[in-house]
């Protein structure tokens, strides 16, 4: 089983904190992602939860176990890395085998499990290439494949897709979803990139300054963000704020009209994406607003038009930043 | 325009290359020509070049009153032996500053490097009554000791930046794939580091070979290196220039040709891991 828990988990270089104290429970099978912009520590998060850090203080538990002394390797978690860290002088055969060859298994063992996932990544016709032989997207393969090959209890994925092509991005974003539901296991999954956060987490934990701000299910957090910063960072293109950072509304729920509405503005810029049109929209002392539009809009710049947002879309937040439930 | 500019232009670089070359080198040639002259011919004057009886009686009379082989075998034994251990204390070391740094690191690594400015007759009188009381004078054991301690500071700063070009997260991997310390010393960094540790041990080994203040000083016979052996022909022999000239020859054959054979991983060495 793979429950991770992090209880008051404290990381300081010297007099920088990173993490503040982070609590944390993880079930068993889930896929959590941690998203923030860079440098708010979500690396570092999961680089404790690797062992690969030391905590300042604080504890980690897996599956129930105190782990927080424990060595990397014995914390039954495998680690994807941004830049794969692939072993360049050792084949793909080797590269997938050597967590199995330092845990002493024999080498029929190592053989047979090396080929198993291979086969899952369709890899088997390169396991004996070297790793710059390989393209970006084969030594990501490779990468999972030394995850996969040890069973582990949990996977821990360091924004492994960063590296990669667009098109080939969203590929490995799907096979990764299909891997977790194929194995069950529990998988930590840290990016930046808030389109993955939605798109695979079964929850997301978002990160600011080293401080979990919120931690909710995908729609949790799009509908009912705890704070201005997760309105800001959940959500594509961003939430309109307006009035002082107090009110918010998301460009999918403004609906537009030519001749009424409860806000006046002129059309700036028209993006057209096919399926939606985004429109920038000057509306005066409101500011710049985003608003979607269907594919098909034909209001270009300089259009007048009238905005109504949806009431029971408005979020509302206190000077602190905190949002106002009703 | 451009094309006959360019060409111009790769002639003299040529050409000056070549005379540098034949400048550096000209001290070696002059060394193996006179070892071939008769002692009359060594010392006339002007110069004879190439025109001259050529003999070989120099490297029989040298081989006659010196036992060649012996020095030779102390030269390697020396050079590899203090290699070897100083390669033993200098990988984990770099290891240390390239991938766990501390606050002195930096510091650590440029102290290591002020030891080499300090001229090295400054710690003769103490190292030599330490030889002396703990009975090391002329004992191999001793002299490889003193050349490890002599050159870990360039085996260090050397390994140290080669294994920063080595990226931490395969390290980190190792790690998660369970490998203990030592294993990802074996069968990850060093892998990894080859071309860096081979020509950092060439470089030692060259430097060994050459080493003369300490070996001259602190070795009489039994330990005696070629070093050793050149010296034997310059001060009491006077001026007899072919046979020492024979027994330079003899001395630098060796590392000439595991020179010739190793240059491109010497180059690499001597430009300290800045080129790629």
């Amino acid at each position: 089983m793979g429950t991770i828990s992090l209880i008051k988990a404290r990381k300081a270089f010297g007099d920088a904190i990173i993490i503040p104290g982070a609590d944390l429970e993880i079930n068993d099978g889930e896929f959590v992602v941690f998203v923030g912009p860079s440098g708010c520590g979500k690396s570092t998060l999961l680089r404790l939860i690797a062992g690969l850090e030391d905590l300042t203080s604080g504890e980690i538990r897996i599956d129930g176990k105190d782990v927080t002394n424990v060595a990397p390797a014995k914390r039954g978690l495998s680690m994807v890395f941004q830049s794969y860290a692939l072993y360049p002088h050792m084949s793909v055969r080797n590269n997938i085998g050597f967590g199995l060859k330092m845990a002493g298994l024999p080498k029929a063992e190592i053989n047979a499990k090396v080929a198993k996932a291979a086969a899952t990544l369709n890899l088997t016709e390169y396991l004996d290439r070297k790793p710059r032989q390989l393209s970006g997207g084969q030594r990501q393969r490779v990468a999972i494949g030394r995850a996969i090959v040890r069973q582990p209890e949990g996977f821990l994925f360091d924004e492994p897709l960063s590296n990669l092509d667009a098109a080939l991005r969203v590929n490995m974003r799907i096979e990764i979803m299909q891997l977790h539901q194929d194995l069950g296991a529990t998988m930590i999954y840290v990016t930046h990139d808030q389109v993955e956060a939605m798109t695979m987490a079964d929850r997301i934990v978002v990160l600011n300054r080293g401080n979990i701000e919120q931690v909710g299910t995908p729609m949790e957090l799009y509908n009912h963000p705890d704070t201005l910063f997760v309105a800001g960072f959940i959500g594509s293109p961003k939430m309109n704020l307006v009035e002082n950072n107090t009110l918010g509304i998301r460009p999918e729920h403004i609906s537009l009209s030519d001749n009424k509405g409860d806000w006046p503005g002129t059309v700036m810029l028209s993006e057209h994406l096919g399926s939606d049109t985004f429109l920038h929209i000057d509306a005066g002392a409101r500011g710049r607003l985003t608003v979607r539009a269907p594919g098909e809009n034909t209001l270009g710049p300089g259009s007048a038009v009238w905005m109504t947002p949806e009431k029971s879309r408005l979020h509302r937040f206190d000077a602190n930043g905190r949002a106002i439930h009703t | 325009m451009a094309r006959a500019i360019s060409t111009k232009r790769k002639l003299i670089v040529t050409v000056l290359a070549w005379a540098i070359g034949f400048v550096i080198f000209f001290p070696i040639l002059w060394t193996i020509l006179t070892s071939f002259k008769m002692e009359r011919d060594a010392i006339a004057l002007p110069p004879i070049f190439l025109f001259f009886d050529w003999t070989t009686e120099n490297y029989g009379i040298v081989q006659e009153r010196s036992n060649y082989f012996q020095f030779a075998m102390n030269s390697i034994v020396l050079a590899v032996g203090s290699t070897f251990f100083a390669l033993v204390l200098a990988i984990p070391s770099a290891w240390a500053m390239a991938f766990a740094p501390g606050k002195w690191t930096k510091d650590l690594l440029m102290w290591m490097l002020s030891t080499k400015m300090m001229p090295p007759v400054g710690a003769l009188i103490p190292l030599y009554l330490i030889f002396r009381d703990f009975g090391l004078l002329d004992t191999r054991g001793g002299i490889i000791t003193v050349l490890m301690l002599l050159n870990l500071p360039i085996l260090i700063w050397m390994l140290y930046t080669y294994f920063k070009e080595i990226p931490g997260e395969i390290l980190e991997a190792s790690r998660m794939d369970g490998a203990s310390l030592g294993k990802e010393l074996l069968y990850v960094l060093a892998p990894m580091a080859i071309p860096g540790i081979a020509s950092t041990v060439l470089l030692n080994i060259i430097l060994a070979w050459n080493e003369a203040f300490w070996t001259l000083s602190l070795t009489t016979k039994s330990a005696a290196p070629l070093t050793q052996f050149i010296a034997s022909y310059s001060s009491p022999e006077g001026l007899f220039w072919a046979k020492l000239s024979a027994a330079s020859t003899m001395a630098i054959a060796p590392i000439l040709v595991l020179g010739w054979f190793a240059q491109k991983q010497l180059v690499r060495g001597l430009t300290f891991g800045a080129v790629k």
